[in-house]
């Protein structure tokens, strides 16, 4: 009976889901150098979750050190919602002439990209919110992914007497500063998210020069 | 579908050769394909030895160091910065990296697919010759060809010029060969007659069948792996790699270094089912590639007339400008350019010397200064010379003194006529001043080592670096060693000389902003002769004199020489020679550009990535000036 109860349930989500969902029955053993990550950013309305809504995705994965260019990818997603005030910021207006798809069809493409790759992302907490409240509209599950946020890794990589004196709140604009990240399209989804993988891999490098990289570490951090 | 990180990978990479040379949809078409990677300071790319990659690379950000180790020394070949492409050997053949790759700071490279390269290039000609002349001047350059002198060794993929070398290969006609039924013996016989390394055999057809050379008759045979009376195509290595007749040099050197040959026969329809009509030997295109240079300079030998030496010396300045696009690393350029300003001016003195009423009443030699003395000269710049005599008797100096004046004379107006301008400061054979015999000289420089002044150092900085150019050798080294037993005596002097040194700031001023001249029109320029040459220039020469090596007068060969006596300051020293290397390269470039000197530099018109090798350049400037003030105690003297 709860067989029965339990098989009716999962019927309930589409194949796409439930591919997804497959990638993480089994739990990653792989070491880091080993392990697929994928560095992403979106860009939005505003910041309201619940009104608000993701205009564009850009993600960049990489394995080791390497991002390869061909395996990234760029999602512009038609919507209804449409907030004036952050066109000067990302540059996407309503009917831009970029071939554009639904929301759906972009759920389906990014869920299918990630697979369980470890997502990267600055301040990761929003990214993560509103991917999951797109979700959520369409009746589907959280993501399962495993997040970093580089905001905080960055922070946590600092030594410990100087963590105090420092900010606690870093934009992508300091931390390209920090590292020396040329600032390459900023503020398109994707140039947000090449430069997001390539502070990820510069405070890697970091901490591993301060013996520091593990799983244990990188993982453990508060993300709601 | 869109991909924004393709398109700013393409942005970048056209602004680099060879994709330069591609449409921007085929740029596009490469860049979707390139993975980025991430380097730290220290990570390596590949090693030596390492299978080929199925890519090679471009610099984006950083610098990559390529070197080879050599009994756990390590022998930096180049450091390539923002824009350079490297690791090309799997273009080229399959065999496993000879040099090792790692980021020399913190780097971020673009790897390119070899296939994807290819097909999207079309394997396009141009292209091939840039990238074969990239990888050549890594790959041979510094350590063989260089090293053996063989400096002619040319490597053009000529992209404006017409001058050149993708000239059809010229091979050997009518070529040694033997039949499919010849005995080895026969075969060796016949190559020892002809006093030839290698032999075709051939069918009745006269299609070629194999190839059998030196190394296979010592290898199999003498072994006695087979008996000499063999036949021949027990011997033979087959089958022969093939070519159509009117293939270019470059064609065939790429067929040779892809299959690892040094044979190619070339037939009638360049398959093996057609008659043989010739082999294209190694040696062959050797001689062929060598044309360039020798060319240029069989033909100032042979000039009977200023004019033709002028045009001579022209194709000199374009060949260095097409040595500068292909990125020929500067040394072999100065090399083969010196070679060519040398051989101008003695053919001037020899045009000279038929113009006088007399021969020459005693031995004389002729002394290049300055740039020209230290092998440094690109671009057409100011003569500095000076002449010695033999001693004469005291009643007969004056008459001695102008004819040579009068001979000085003729040789400043031909070369001034070929492009070398009048030195202001007037330092020429045919000023009174700079034509003496040899005492005079000597007394000159004493006065100069044990009395100096300003204007002593200020002069000895140009004459120090005097290189013999023509006549009589015994002179200069009579003068050379008079001048080091001086040297001897006197430490003040070294204290001038050091002063002098580090009189102008390393550029790199307290800002970290460039030091642009502050006064006159030329506001905005940076000197890039006076603030980043020359400093290095004086630094080298002050070094060398001290642990008195004589012979040594290029600025990055000083270098490397103190680098060899001084291992503790060897990487200092390195690079300082790279740098200076480096900035010459700026300045001629610069000069070609602006048809110039080029030591003035407007900083406006620079890109970001130029001014960041500059600024690279400039840190071991002000290394090398703190270790001279220390070293000579020039803290109190200035």
């Amino acid at each position: 009976m709860i067989l029965k109860w339990f098989h009716k349930k999962k019927k309930e989500y589409p194949d796409f889901w439930v591919d997804y969902i497959d990638h993480f029955k089994t739990p990653n053993k792989n070491p880091i150098e080993a392990t697929r990550f994928i560095a992403f950013d979106t860009e939005t309305t505003g910041f309201d979750k619940k009104k608000d809504r993701i205009l564009s995705i850009g993600a960049v994965s990489f394995i080791g050190k390497s991002i390869q260019v061909n395996h990234s990818l760029e999602l512009y997603l038609e919507q209804e919602v449409f907030n004036p005030e952050t066109v000067k910021i990302h540059g996407l207006m309503r009917k831009g002439s970029l071939e554009k798809v639904t929301e759906l069809e972009a759920i389906k493409l990014f869920l299918a990209y990630i697979k369980n790759a470890i997502l990267i992302a600055h301040h990761a907490n929003f990214d993560k919110v509103m991917v999951n409240e797109m979700l959520l509209r369409h009746g589907l599950g959280k993501l399962k992914n495993k997040f970093i946020d580089t905001g905080h890794l960055f922070n946590k990589s600092k030594h410990i007497i100087y963590r105090e004196s420092l900010k606690t709140h870093y934009t992508l604009d300091d931390l390209c500063k920090e590292l020396n990240v040329p600032k390459v399209d900023r503020h398109t989804a994707n140039g947000d998210a090449l430069i997001t993988a390539i502070i990820f891999l510069k405070i890697l490098s970091r901490l591993d020069i301060q013996k520091k990289l593990q799983w244990k570490y990188l993982l453990n951090e508060e993300i709601i | 579908m869109k991909n924004s990180i393709a398109e700013r990978v393409g942005d970048f990479l056209k602004g680099y050769p060879p994709f330069n040379m591609l449409s921007y949809k085929t740029l596009l078409r490469i860049a979707t394909e390139v993975t980025i990677t991430y380097l730290e300071k220290g990570d390596t790319l590949f090693k030596k030895n390492d299978a080929c990659h199925d890519n090679f690379y471009i610099v984006r950000d950083g610098a990559i160091n390529l070197y080879y180790s050599h009994d756990d020394v390590k022998n930096i070949m180049n450091i390539h910065d923002t824009g350079d492409v490297f690791g090309l050997r799997p273009l080229i053949t399959k065999e496993p990296y000879k040099l090792t790759a790692t980021a020399n700071e913190e780097s971020i490279v673009y790897a390119i697919p070899i296939t994807v390269f290819q097909s999207a290039t079309d394997k396009s000609n141009k292209i091939q010759k840039y990238l074969i002349t990239a990888f050549a001047s890594n790959a041979f350059d510094s350590y063989t060809a260089e090293e053996t002198g063989r400096i002619f060794v040319d490597y053009l993929p000529n992209t404006s010029q017409e001058i050149v070398n993708f000239q059809t290969a010229n091979y050997t006609k009518s070529p040694i060969t033997c039949s499919v039924e010849s005995s080895l013996k026969e075969a060796a016989k016949k190559m020892s007659d002809h006093k030839i390394g290698c032999i075709v055999v051939i069918d009745d057809a006269k299609k070629p069948v194999g190839i059998i050379t030196n190394s296979d008759i010592k290898n199999k045979i003498a072994t006695g792996l087979f008996p000499i009376e063999t036949s021949v195509t027990n011997i033979m290595t087959s089958p022969v790699m093939t070519s159509k007749k009117g293939l270019t040099i470059a064609d065939g050197q790429l067929q040779m270094i892809k299959h690892s040959i040094g044979h190619l026969c070339i037939t009638k329809d360049g398959t093996v089912n057609s008659k043989l009509i010739g082999v294209l030997t190694h040696h062959d295109v050797l001689v062929t590639l060598g044309n360039n240079p020798t060319v240029i300079l069989k033909e100032i030998k042979r000039a009977k007339r200023t004019k033709k030496l002028r045009a001579a010396r022209l194709k000199g300045s374009v060949l260095l400008r097409s040595y500068i696009e292909q990125n020929i690393p500067i040394s072999h350029i100065t090399n083969v350019i010196s070679q060519i300003n040398d051989a101008v001016t003695i053919r001037a003195i020899e045009l000279a010397l038929k113009k006088m009423p007399t021969a020459p009443p005693v031995p004389f030699s002729w002394l290049a200064l300055g740039s020209q003395g230290r092998n440094e000269q690109l671009l057409f710049t100011d003569q500095d010379n000076a002449l010695v005599f033999e001693d004469v008797p005291e009643n007969q100096y004056a008459e001695t003194q102008s004819y040579f004046l009068g001979l000085s004379k003729l040789v400043t107006i031909t070369l001034n006529k070929i492009g070398f301008e009048h030195c202001k400061a007037d330092m020429m054979a045919n000023n009174p001043e700079w034509c003496k015999s040899l005492t005079e000289w000597k007394t000159q420089f004493k006065n100069w080592i044990l009395k100096p002044d300003e204007k002593a150092v200020l002069l000895s900085s140009i004459f120090f670096d005097y290189n013999h150019v023509y006549g009589n050798k015994e002179l200069v080294k009579d003068l050379t060693d008079t001048i080091y037993t001086t040297l001897e005596k006197t430490d003040l002097f070294y204290k001038f000389l050091g002063r002098d040194a580090i009189k102008s700031p390393s550029p790199l001023g307290f800002f970290r902003q460039f030091l642009v001249e502050q006064n006159g029109d030329k506001k905005e320029l940076f000197n890039i002769k006076s603030r980043a040459l020359m400093p290095l220039i004086d630094a080298a020469r002050i070094l060398i004199l001290i642990k008195r090596i004589r012979d040594v007068n290029n600025t990055s060969e000083r270098f490397e020489k103190l680098a060899e006596l001084e291992p503790n300051n060897k990487e200092l020293y390195q690079s300082c020679s790279y740098a200076f290397k480096a900035l010459s390269k700026f300045k001629t470039k610069q000069g070609l550009l602006h048809d110039n000197s080029g030591k003035l530099i407007d900083l406006e018109t620079l890109t970001k990535e130029e001014k960041l090798k500059l600024r690279r350049c400039f840190k071991p400037i002000q290394a090398i000036q703190e270790i001279l003030k220390i070293r000579f105690d020039l803290k109190n003297f200035i």
